[in-house]
């Protein structure tokens, strides 16, 4: 089980999130684009072995989403969590 | 090889077993094969196979970081089945459940392949229509799918006694699939590797491979391990929830996530069940095996992982979830909790193609890998050989992403 620091409520337990997918490419406007790039950001997402940053859900909590750091090897949070733009 | 029978039983008995040859030799690693395999598990061995037996190609080397077999082909809960939703799966599935029952004559190795009915529990309206419209689909293919009554569920589970009218989660009816069955997934394995080797394919353990190399004009041209480079003119990249980690080394991307998936096994007890149950709306199944554990399988970690322990939190929830169903089932002591990981595309279903890079070809995105061996196995031996997509597995090609032509498979497993 996880700890996740929310920047709001502090320290809880994973149970209490959402998680919401890895921090992808930014959302382009699909008018500007080539199908390419529109494809590529629908399906592709990063898939490291170790560190990724990833958007999590307060959803048993304060309703807050928030962006981690996250090592998929050892599950350890490298980066404190900074709130969604 | 040496075949195995009642005869060369008793013989070897009689010279007190000291003259079993070896199931498959251990020959050094040469400089240049024709077709390099990465991954020695269900997938990269039955494509090995395949390749040897009906491709007569046998200048093949399956190369495995760890041990043979010691991957997800030995993490699955070994079901069999054919009751997916979509045109393109059923068939390429159906395929795959034939060849696993013939595997035991075709290897000359002992699967323990024991046919046994699925049964779906269902426990809401919705939920069943979507299974009778699968049925329909499934009516075409030869797949077999029926619904049942809450009566005949309970008969045919009899350890079903929660899931009553009272109750938070009440049962409204069942799905049989009568194809299904379960197997020996050691004897999967060992078999392909046994029969592979006696065709000339060569199995190279603890030989992990770290980068892909491609010549300069993009081709693929071999892998480097930790054995020093190997060249190939083809190489297959078999090996689940490391596809990713394996191809940026080309600089190919795919899209590839890596999730972790529970199961767990209980004591063993006397028979209990003779189907396989699965109760996908509660997030998990079981079936009990020869033994007599009964094997039971859970939910997917939600976030990435590349690990295979489990946490505590994914394993409670699914024993809670099927204690609701089963309460029996709280005196049982499980033994054993393990973890895979495997990777997963955008539509739940394989990627079994080769890739922007000529000459390398990936079988990924397997989830529930375990009963797609056979056909995965023949179909991508088929495309490696014939430099052309076998007809059961050209749509479960790369560039159907880039067309958003999706073959959507998900909740068919406990991909969600």
């Amino acid at each position: 089980m996880l700890l996740i620091h929310c920047p709001f409520c502090k320290n809880r337990n994973e149970t209490e999130f959402v998680y919401g997918g890895p921090v992808g490419a930014n959302r382009p406007d699909p008018n500007l684009v080539s199908d390419e790039e529109w494809v590529d950001y629908l399906t592709m997402v990063p898939n490291p072995m170790g560190p990724v940053y990833e958007r999590w859900w307060h959803a048993r909590g304060c309703d807050k989403w928030f962006i981690i750091c996250r090592d998929t090897v050892t599950h350890e949070i490298l980066e404190n969590p900074s709130e969604e733009p | 090889m040496q075949n195995y029978s009642l005869l060369s039983l008793a013989r070897n008995a009689l010279t007190g077993h000291k003259n079993w040859q070896k199931a498959w030799r251990s020959p050094p690693l040469k400089e240049k094969y024709e077709v390099v395999i990465i991954g020695a598990g269900g997938h990269g061995l039955a494509t090995a196979y395949y390749l040897a037996k009906e491709f007569g190609i046998t200048d093949v080397a399956v190369l495995e970081r760890g041990w043979l077999g010691g991957g997800n082909v030995a993490r699955n809960t070994v079901t069999v089945r054919s009751n997916y939703l979509r045109d393109q799966s059923i068939p390429f599935y159906v395929k795959s459940v034939s060849l696993y029952e013939g595997l035991t004559k075709k290897l000359n190795f002992n699967m323990m392949h024991s046919k046994r009915t699925m049964v779906d529990v269902v426990h809401n309206y919705p939920k069943m229509r979507d299974l009778r419209r699968r049925q329909l689909t499934m009516d075409i293919y030869n797949s077999t799918y029926e619904k049942i009554s809450v009566d005949r569920v309970r008969q045919l589970i009899p350890a079903l006694t929660g899931g009553g009218a009272g109750s938070r989660l009440p049962i409204i009816g069942g799905m049989v699939h009568k194809d299904a069955g379960v197997n020996r997934h050691d004897a999967v394995a060992w078999g392909y590797a046994r029969a592979a080797d006696a065709l000339g394919v060569e199995m190279h353990q603890k030989t992990a491979v770290t980068s892909l190399l491609r010549a300069n004009n993009g081709d693929i041209q071999g892998v480097g391990t930790v054995k020093g480079n190997v060249e190939a003119k083809k190489v297959v990249v078999a090996v689940s929830g490391h596809t990713t980690t394996i191809t940026e080394t080309a600089s190919l991307r795919l899209p590839l996530r890596t999730m972790n998936l529970t199961a767990f096994v209980s004591e063993p007890i006397k028979p209990i069940v003779d189907v396989i149950v699965n109760c996908s709306d509660l997030g998990f199944y079981f079936s009990q095996s020869d033994k007599g554990e009964l094997v039971i399988g859970g939910a997917p970690d939600s976030a990435q992982s590349f690990r295979r322990d489990i946490k505590q939190h994914v394993f409670e929830d699914t024993v809670g979830a099927m204690l609701e169903l089963f309460p029996s089932f709280k005196n049982l002591k499980l033994l054993r909790q393990w973890g895979g990981h495997l990777d997963i595309t955008p539509d739940a279903s394989p990627i079994m193609d080769e890739t922007d890079v000529p000459g390398l070809f990936v079988t990924a995105g397997w989830w529930g890998g375990y009963k797609a061996i056979p056909a995965g196995g023949l179909t991508m031996a088929y495309h490696v050989a014939t430099n052309s997509p076998h007809p059961l597995m050209k749509a479960f090609s790369y560039n159907r992403f880039k067309n958003l032509d999706y073959i959507l498979e998900t909740g068919t497993t406990t991909a969600r």
